[in-house]
């Protein structure tokens, strides 16, 4: 458990804001962030540069959960999809506040601030993002 | 003499919604008597994701969302709740964090029942005042907790709303603020309790009327102003009937308090309640607009403002951030037995 808490406060910065790095040398752009880019591997040492994403994307694919770990089994079902930031990375999130059976490969989408889960009654809380239909997005 | 004020503003409310009438049917209670009685037609409720953390977050990013201020010159955070998540770590470090103006930053999170959100708005404009900061976030947001079958059932529940306190681009100045405050028993919730206990019809007169009318008096005295001279009022609504009251009871009139009156809607919000309503009040504000503001929060206080629109609200990218308006809108009924499983989780001892 206290394991758990330091992983976690250690990724804070991209599960609260999306912190990733892009390569100076080809502009890829990765999240989570990278120690070298896989692509230049040796030509982008000490030229990755962090990057906060925008937490705007759209749904590549997706699926819903039905039978869900221990800490998401009272939220099932719940749709759960592989998102094409708009930055390039792609990443995989819960998507809430919309009915399973409204969500749709090309939705766009845009994050929003959650619990993700505790340890416990007794133990820490763990926040960051997940994603919402974009506020904009008709379709 | 130097404006201080308010720079922008963001409020939130989940989604979920829950009628007065549904709660009423599982006791075996007359429903539309009751919301009738009351005032309120449906409240808010959080998911089971959601808390005070994330809906500060939400209504901190949804102010930052309509201007152009550089988080890192944000110098303070107050968080007022009565249902922080954690009861020994900030909430506030949460926000500070999310809206990346961590480090250098003065964080702290407030209680005051009801009105913990504004207390937290009066410190940032001391310290802005002072000179101590350039930008201070005061939140006010809550998931309320009730007993099932208790009388707060039918109004308990969630939002938030913050604002950004400053001196540079205010969109509102604050000309006055001041508080009126006793020791008065009226509600309260022990630490290891999980519901809270109040005082019967004790709430109303010697607790909820007697503050704001005290206060909003001395408010009035103040600034040397009357109830007809402001376009809007918004006085704290733990049901639809005191704030109605209270306001006729002071001189102002039903349409002046409208726009700021959204508990019929989403029920009592505690620290979001008047805090959501000056929002919703912003939302459709215009320059030179005058709000007059007195929040309540048992134990007992109430803080009153008397606040200005100024010409620069014209450039506040409102439309970045949706309205309370929009806010209220977007909903999604659930039913007792969804309810009670979100607010069972939520509040699990
Ligand atoms: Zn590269």
């Amino acid at each position: 458990m206290k394991e758990g808490v330091a992983r976690f406060w250690r990724e804070i910065p991209q599960r609260y804001n999306f912190l990733g790095n892009v390569c100076s040398s080809c502009d890829r752009v990765f999240f989570p962030p990278r120690e070298a880019c896989p692509f230049c591997r040796r030509k982008s040492m000490g030229k990755m540069k962090e990057q906060y994403l925008s937490g705007h994307g759209e749904v590549i694919s997706y699926t819903v959960i039905h039978v869900g770990p221990e800490d998401f089994e009272e939220q099932v079902p719940y749709p759960v999809a592989i998102i094409q930031l708009d930055e390039g990375p792609r990443i995989t999130g819960q998507i809430v506040d919309c009915d399973p059976d409204d969500v749709k490969i090309g939705m766009k989408v845009e994050s929003t601030f959650r619990k993700i889960q505790q340890d416990g009654c007794s133990g820490a809380i763990y926040y960051g993002y997940k994603f919402l239909k974009s506020h904009n997005s008709n379709k | 003499m130097e404006k201080i004020g308010i720079v922008s503003y963001g409020a939130y409310v989940p989604r979920n919604r829950i009628k007065a009438e549904v709660i009423a049917s599982v006791w075996g209670k007359d429903g539309q008597a009751i919301s009738r009685g009351l005032g309120v037609i449906e409240k808010s409720v959080p998911s089971i994701d959601e808390d005070t953390a994330t809906i500060s977050v939400e209504s901190a990013r949804a102010a930052l969302r309509r201007c152009n201020i550089n988080p890192q010159d944000i110098g303070a955070i107050y968080v007022g709740s009565e249902s922080h998540p954690y009861a020994v770590k900030p909430t506030g470090t949460i926000v500070g964090e999310a809206i990346r103006a961590t480090p250098m930053l003065m964080v702290a999170d407030y209680e005051f029942a009801c009105k913990a959100g504004t207390a937290a708005i009066q410190t940032c404009v001391g310290f802005v005042k002072a000179g101590m900061i350039d930008y201070g976030f005061a939140i006010g947001a809550d998931t309320s907790q009730a007993a099932p079958g208790d009388a707060l059932e039918y109004t308990a529940s969630a939002g938030g709303a913050a604002f950004l306190i400053g001196k540079t681009k205010v969109i509102a100045t604050i000309n006055h603020t001041l508080s009126y405050t006793t020791d008065t028993p009226d509600f309260w919730r022990r630490a290891e309790m999980k519901y809270p206990s109040h005082g019967g019809r004790f709430t109303g007169e010697p607790a909820y009327f007697k503050h704001i009318t005290n206060c909003a008096t001395a408010l009035l005295e103040k600034a040397k102003t009357h109830p007809e001279d402001y376009t809007y009022a918004i006085f704290h609504q733990p049901n639809g009937k005191f704030p109605v009251n209270v306001a006729k009871k002071l001189g102002f009139t039903p349409e002046q308090i409208k726009q700021g009156l959204l508990v019929p809607y989403i029920g009592n919000t505690y620290s979001g309640a008047s805090m959501i309503g000056l929002a919703s009040v912003l939302d459709v504000a215009k320059p030179g607009d005058r709000i007059f503001l007195t929040s309540y929060g048992s134990g007992a206080g109430s803080d009153g403002f008397d606040i200005t629109v100024t010409d620069e609200i014209a450039s506040l990218a409102r439309h970045k951030a949706p309205t309370v308006a929009e806010l209220v809108e977007r909903k999604k009924y659930i039913d007792y037995g969804t309810y009670s499983k979100i607010t069972k989780l939520l509040f699990m001892e």
